[in-house]
């Protein structure tokens, strides 16, 4: 990464932000440091430190705070700039960071000797340095003064100090311009002109600056601001200025300012002559600065010059970038050209759309782009459609073809879905979406009914599989020959091929591993020319994995259940008092602090469910995929905002912890401390690897509780959501044709949802049960699971049996407490919903089931009070061998 | 020779063949045998707790065996062998209640060096031998926070570390070594005070020697202990204008090449390379044959990766023979020129073209 202009950012500074003044003040450090996270998050390439202020001890905070960055590795990994006035807090600071950072300011204020002392000092710690200019007289106010006391520093630095010229910063002063003061108004020029000439004079040596302090006259009027800083940039950048002390999240763009103020802004900020004989160029800009104050400024729309391009070469642009400022115009304006409003749409429309799949195809578009691009093109699609439908003639739209796509019955996860619906939207297709929750005969009913050419499932739990393969028999059952698409988090090619494709021996069935492959597969399935081939050497790679499954299974030798149960886990219940919850029974949590849960977030899979991998913040900055992510996020950080600020979801918990021994692989919950009483029993699996594998035991949940007989031992359990008043919200961007809006309000409830989890598990860990108390909040710490106590899920893979949440739901009655609600397979109801149980032994792990045999299952059947068959339709996926 | 004048030979050998440094101290001491008499000697005899596996404290009280084993390794090919002073400050010696002796140490330890290579050089004047001050880490870190549930807790401060670092700096040059090598750097901010040791003593008027530094990659992660990747490391050390800077310890040859590869690419100064032999074996042992090793070791000078390499961990005098052998002749590293520009560092680098 080599960027030209280098945002530091200003926000951990006392003397920039009162928030991080007061937080530092009142020794919220946690507070502060999320200040600095922000900054790095935001795109500060550096983040200055400064804690100069009269009622702090400066150096003490200096060295707590970058201490405690050094412990922060999201905010550690960019360079830090120690800003104090004082020497002995910026030598504190210097003995505080292993990196190479800046030092914020050196002068010779104090005469030449001490700036020599200084220099050779952070030249033995290692740091670059920024130079004021100022010396025994002051700060230089001229460019004159600014170029001579800047020249000299350079030669002591480089001829004497032997300081490296690359590692000096000129801070030639920015001082406020339009303060009404006649002598001020040439001071932005005076910066711009020292910063020209010092960056040819001064080999290899950088100019940096304060630039908030050139609107100070603004204050209290943010708009304005940011257009005086985004001028005063963009000249000070073109003389050289290389880096500014600025806030990363808040810089703004040349072009976005409006051309009045920009102008009004331009006159003070170039001092230039006076237009108006009654008005200075700063009455003028005072005059002009409340029409702007409400924000106008912040209008988006980044280098317009694209507009004066045609008219099909703007709604291209418009697609290719996802901008819908002017769709409406451009579509407009494209009608009145064209014969017929339809060719609009397979005229210019669809070749901007072609653009879009072309550079989709070729990896330099990624999904939130081309969603984005879906929906002006929708925008555009709805403002033709009146004229369309005026138009008698008008016949429909001829398509590339018509897929149906629907999430099973009994499965309520849409977002994969949706975004394969609109990427192929995007083709050409037309979609006929039939939701969530359809049954298998109105899939098929919609089917014939609408004449599609293909139809798409879609699921996210284990019981869907079941469900596509019940489908897939009724196509075949009713006659049905076109191709059938499988889709969907839970489902993969070897299921695909071994149960699904089986039973519709009439058409094809093909896997599609993500949306990316979607258009392909599609495309290929209706091509007249390609369509046998590829069918054919789908059936044939399917045959293949048929045989592989059939060789894994016969080779793999496993425990018996008995054996199994005896190399079960210890833990070891001689040495370990089990920890007493604070209260036995539930609690509901309604209307959760949404905003406390933001700060839980794991946005890692976040950007996969948008098909960008990468670890969150890297990704941010990734070379291929940097780009749309940042936007992504971008988006998701507003729409976020707006989430919690309007309450678009509530958040709805409840918690439970109940007595409870473990009965053999069964966990008995009681209903008191007396433990007479049964209140359920939660069943679960284990684990039945050989036992040569590494010595391992074979570990079931029940391992993690006392046994019947031994120390008196709790469970928990909990079920969270954050999806109520998520379908209400999807509808309403998708009815207004913005699936972009829809998908990522789904994606950040899905999201939410797991940091409800997460941050009650926390709580669970340090009050409501409260076996760790001290526990400190680190995010990162808290995804990768470094704390004690577990909560695993049902349907997930050290409980892979969905129905055990029926139990769960009915204990902690969570359909009353929180509105969620189990469908027939036992998804969750709003679908941004997590439910499990809570372990607080030391030991107590994450694990996998993997596959079980047999004797296991009846043994299960028998303990759920289920037959064979019942059993092993619950366990399919697990199964190590076929059922009968 | 005048130390000045060994130093310029020093540096002109770099440029015309890769450097040999010598193997673990470690196992050779294992495998002596020696017993808690050993370590005490008639000087420490009344010492309170326990000297054995205070290594360093050998240079007092077992002096032959230390000489013995700078002979083995510059008859073995070594051009420099390391004085026995890995855990020679007062912060490190703590543990054993010996912060007393610091000075003895790193003074006798380089003496001791000094005398063998010395004799080597008068023996094979146009093989001369040079002696390096062993610097090592410390149990205290100034990075990493001493209390888990404090993250800014530090159990030292950076004035501790830098005197004690100090002292050492100094006893070891007034013992005669050639050059300091700050080594096995799990913590690059402890580095930073013990460059800032060095270069102060400069400034009050101390001959200046070359600078050695070596950090260690601690896994496969690719960061220091501290968090920095290679480039973020020699952006943070830069300033100290070392005579070389590399990595040693933690990983074996294989496992080490691409962040030496790193270094190559970045470093416009000598780079080094003292890997352990492989990874330990269950029992805590390096299996690595010496052959073994040198046969990854010559794959990356015949590359132009590399300058100065040795063994850390698990390496013997066989070892060092065989890479000796292996990259005798082979052109060492052509040091880049690079572009001048601001290269800043937080655990990632930062660059300012």
């Amino acid at each position: 990464m080599r960027p030209t202009f280098v945002n530091v950012g200003e926000r951990t500074n006392v003397t920039g932000s009162a928030k991080f003044r007061k937080l530092v003040a009142e020794g919220d450090y946690p507070a502060a440091l999320s200040v600095a996270r922000q900054q790095v998050d935001a795109g500060a390439s550096i983040i200055d430190v400064n804690m100069d202020e009269g009622l702090l001890d400066s150096q003490k905070a200096m060295t707590t705070f970058l201490n405690l960055i050094a412990a922060e590795p999201d905010i550690a990994r960019v360079p830090v700039m120690i800003d104090s006035s004082k020497w002995e807090v910026i030598e504190a600071g210097l003995q505080c960071v292993q990196g190479k950072s800046i030092v914020n300011s050196i002068s010779m204020k104090e005469g030449e000797d001490t700036f020599r002392k200084h220099a050779r000092a952070c030249l033995r710690y290692g740091a670059a340095v920024v130079v004021m200019a100022f010396d025994e007289q002051g700060q230089a106010d001229t460019a004159a003064r600014k170029i001579e006391i800047c020249t000299r520093a350079y030669k002591i630095l480089v001829d004497e100090v032997g300081f490296p010229p690359e590692d000096i910063i000129f801070d030639p002063n920015i001082f406020a311009v339009a303060t009404g003061i006649e002598e001020h108004d040439n001071y932005a020029v005076d910066f711009i002109e020292a910063t020209r000439v010092i960056k040819q004079a001064l080999p290899y040596a950088r100019v940096s600056g304060g630039v908030s302090n050139v609107s100070f006259s603004f204050r209290g009027n943010e708009p304005v601001r940011r257009a005086i800083h985004g001028v005063f940039l963009y000249h000070a950048i073109a003389a050289g200025m290389d880096m500014g002390i600025v806030n990363a999240g808040d810089l703004p763009v040349y072009d976005d300012i409006p051309l009045e103020l920009r102008d009004a802004v331009e006159d003070v900020i170039l001092n230039r002559p006076q237009r108006d004989p009654k008005l200075t160029n700063t009455e003028r800009l005072v005059e002009l600065a409340p029409k702007y104050k409400g924000g106008k400024s912040e209008a988006k729309g980044p280098d317009l010059a694209w507009r004066d391009a045609p008219v099909a070469a703007r709604l291209s642009h418009a697609l290719v970038h996802g901008l819908t400022d002017f769709i409406e115009v451009d579509t407009e304006e494209a009608r009145q050209a064209a014969e017929r409003p339809l060719h609009v749409i397979e005229g210019p429309l669809m070749d901007g759309m072609n653009v879009v799949g072309d550079l989709f195809g070729a990896g330099k578009m990624f999904l939130p782009q081309v969603v984005k691009s879906a929906r002006v093109m929708k925008q555009a699609v709805a403002y033709l459609m009146p004229y369309m439908e005026a138009e008698k003639a008008g016949k429909p739209r001829e398509n590339a073809g018509r897929i149906l796509m629907a999430t099973v019955k009994g499965d309520v996860h849409d977002i994969g879905k949706n975004i394969v619906g609109v990427v192929l939207q995007c083709n050409n297709y037309e979609v006929i979406d039939l939701g969530v929750m359809v049954p298998a005969d109105r899939i098929l009913d919609e089917a014939k009914a609408h004449n599609v050419d293909i139809i798409g499932l879609s699921g996210l739990i284990t019981p869907s599989l079941d469900e596509m393969v019940y489908v897939a028999a009724e196509m075949e059952r009713r006659g049905f020959t076109i191709p059938l698409l499988i889709g969907g988090a839970t489902t993969s090619k070897t299921h695909t091929a071994v149960k699904i494709e089986p039973a519709y021996k009439a058409g094809s069935t093909t896997y599609v591993l993500d949306a990316s492959r979607a258009v392909g597969v599609v495309s290929g399935l209706l091509s007249k020319v390609d369509r046998d081939r590829l069918q054919a050497e789908t059936r044939a790679d399917y045959v293949k994995v048929r045989e592989q499954f059939a060789r894994g299974q016969s080779n793999r030798a496993r425990a018996t259940l008995a054996e199994a149960r005896a190399n079960g886990f210890k833990a070891g219940w001689t040495s370990y008092e089990p920890p007493k919850p604070s209260f036995t029974g539930t609690r509901t949590f309604v209307s959760y602090d949404l905003a406390e849960l933001v700060r839980h977030i794991d946005w890692t899979p976040f950007f996969a469910s948008w098909e960008l991998f990468g670890r969150f913040p890297q990704i941010l900055e990734d070379d291929v995929v940097g780009k749309a992510a940042t936007d992504l996020y971008r988006d998701a950080q507003v729409m976020l905002g707006k989430i919690v600020a309007e309450k678009w979801f509530e958040a709805r918990g409840v918690v439970g912890f109940w007595p409870a021994q473990a009965q053999g692989d069964d966990v008995v919950v009681y209903t008191d401390e007396t433990r007479t009483t049964e209140l359920t029993r939660l069943h679960s699996l284990r684990q039945q690897m050989s036992k040569g594998e590494g010595g391992r035991a074979n570990v079931a949940l029940s391992d993690f509780i006392a046994p019947v007989g031994g120390k008196p031992d709790w469970i928990g359990g909990f079920a969270v959501t954050a999806g109520h008043g998520e379908q209400a919200i999807a509808k309403r961007f998708k009815d207004a044709g913005d699936d972009y809006s829809a998908i990522l309000a789904a994606a950040l409830a899905d999201r939410l949802a797991e940091a409800f989890a997460e941050a009650m598990h926390r709580k669970v860990r340090t009050e409501l049960w409260g076996y760790a108390p001290d526990e400190a909040f680190d995010l990162d710490q808290m995804i990768g699971e470094g704390y004690r106590g577990i909560r695993p899920a049902a349907g997930y893979p050290a409980q892979p049996d969905h129905t055990e949440k029926a139990e769960l739901f009915r204990i902690l009655d969570a359909t009353k407490a929180t509105g969620m609600e189990l469908t027939e397979s036992f998804a969750m109801n709003p679908p941004s919903s997590v439910s499990g149980l809570y372990f607080a032994h030391p030991e107590a792990h994450y694990f996998g089931v993997g596959r079980i045999e047999k004797d296991q299952v009846e043994d299960y059947a028998q303990r759920k009070g289920w037959d064979l068959a019942t059993a092993e339709r619950w366990l399919a996926p697990i199964l190590n061998y076929q059922p009968a | 020779m005048t130390r000045q004048e060994r130093i310029a030979k020093l540096k002109a050998i770099s440029k015309e063949r890769v450097l040999i440094l010598d193997g673990a101290w470690g196992v050779m001491f294992q495998r002596a045998g020696l017993t808690e008499a050993d370590y005490r000697g008639d000087r420490f005899a009344d010492h309170v707790g326990q000297l054995k596996g205070n290594n360093d404290i050998l240079c007092l009280t077992r002096p032959d065996l230390v000489a013995d084993l700078h002979d083995q390794y510059f008859a073995a090919g070594a051009d420099i062998s390391e004085t026995n002073t890995f855990s020679g400050t007062t912060i490190a010696q703590a543990d054993y209640e010996m912060g007393g002796v610091v000075y003895d140490i790193n003074f006798q330890g380089a003496k001791i060096a000094r005398e063998v290579a010395d004799r080597w050089t008068e023996k094979e004047p146009n093989k001369p031998r040079f002696v390096a001050g062993s610097v090592g880490p410390l149990n205290k870190m100034l990075s990493m926070s001493s209390d888990v549930n404090d993250p800014g807790a530090r159990s030292v401060t950076f004035e501790e570390v830098y005197k004690a670092y100090r002292q050492q700096m100094i006893a070891l040059y007034d013992g005669g070594v050639d050059l300091y090598l700050v080594e096995t750097i799990t913590d690059t901010l402890n580095c930073k005070a013990a460059i800032k040791a060095i270069m102060d003593l400069e400034d009050e008027g101390y001959e200046p020697l070359p600078i050695w530094i070596s950090g260690t990659i601690t896994d496969r992660s690719g960061r220091t202990l501290s968090g920095q990747t290679a480039e973020a490391f020699w952006n943070s050390v830069k300033h100290a204008k070392p005579f070389a800077i590399g990595f040693n310890c933690a990983l074996g040859a294989e496992l080490m090449r691409p962040h030496i590869a790193e270094l190559s690419r970045v470093a416009d100064t000598l780079v080094s390379a003292y890997p352990n032999a492989g990874l330990p074996n269950a029992m805590g042992q390096y299996d690595e044959q010496p052959h073994e090793t040198a046969h990854e070791l010559h794959e990356w000078a015949e590359h132009g990766l590399i300058n100065i390499l040795g063994g850390c961990c698990g390496t013997t005098p066989d070892h060092i023979a065989h890479v000796a052998r292996a990259v005798a002749g082979v052109t060492p590293r052509q040091i880049p020129e690079r572009p001048k520009a601001m290269r800043l560092a937080g655990l990632e680098p930062f660059e300012l073209a």
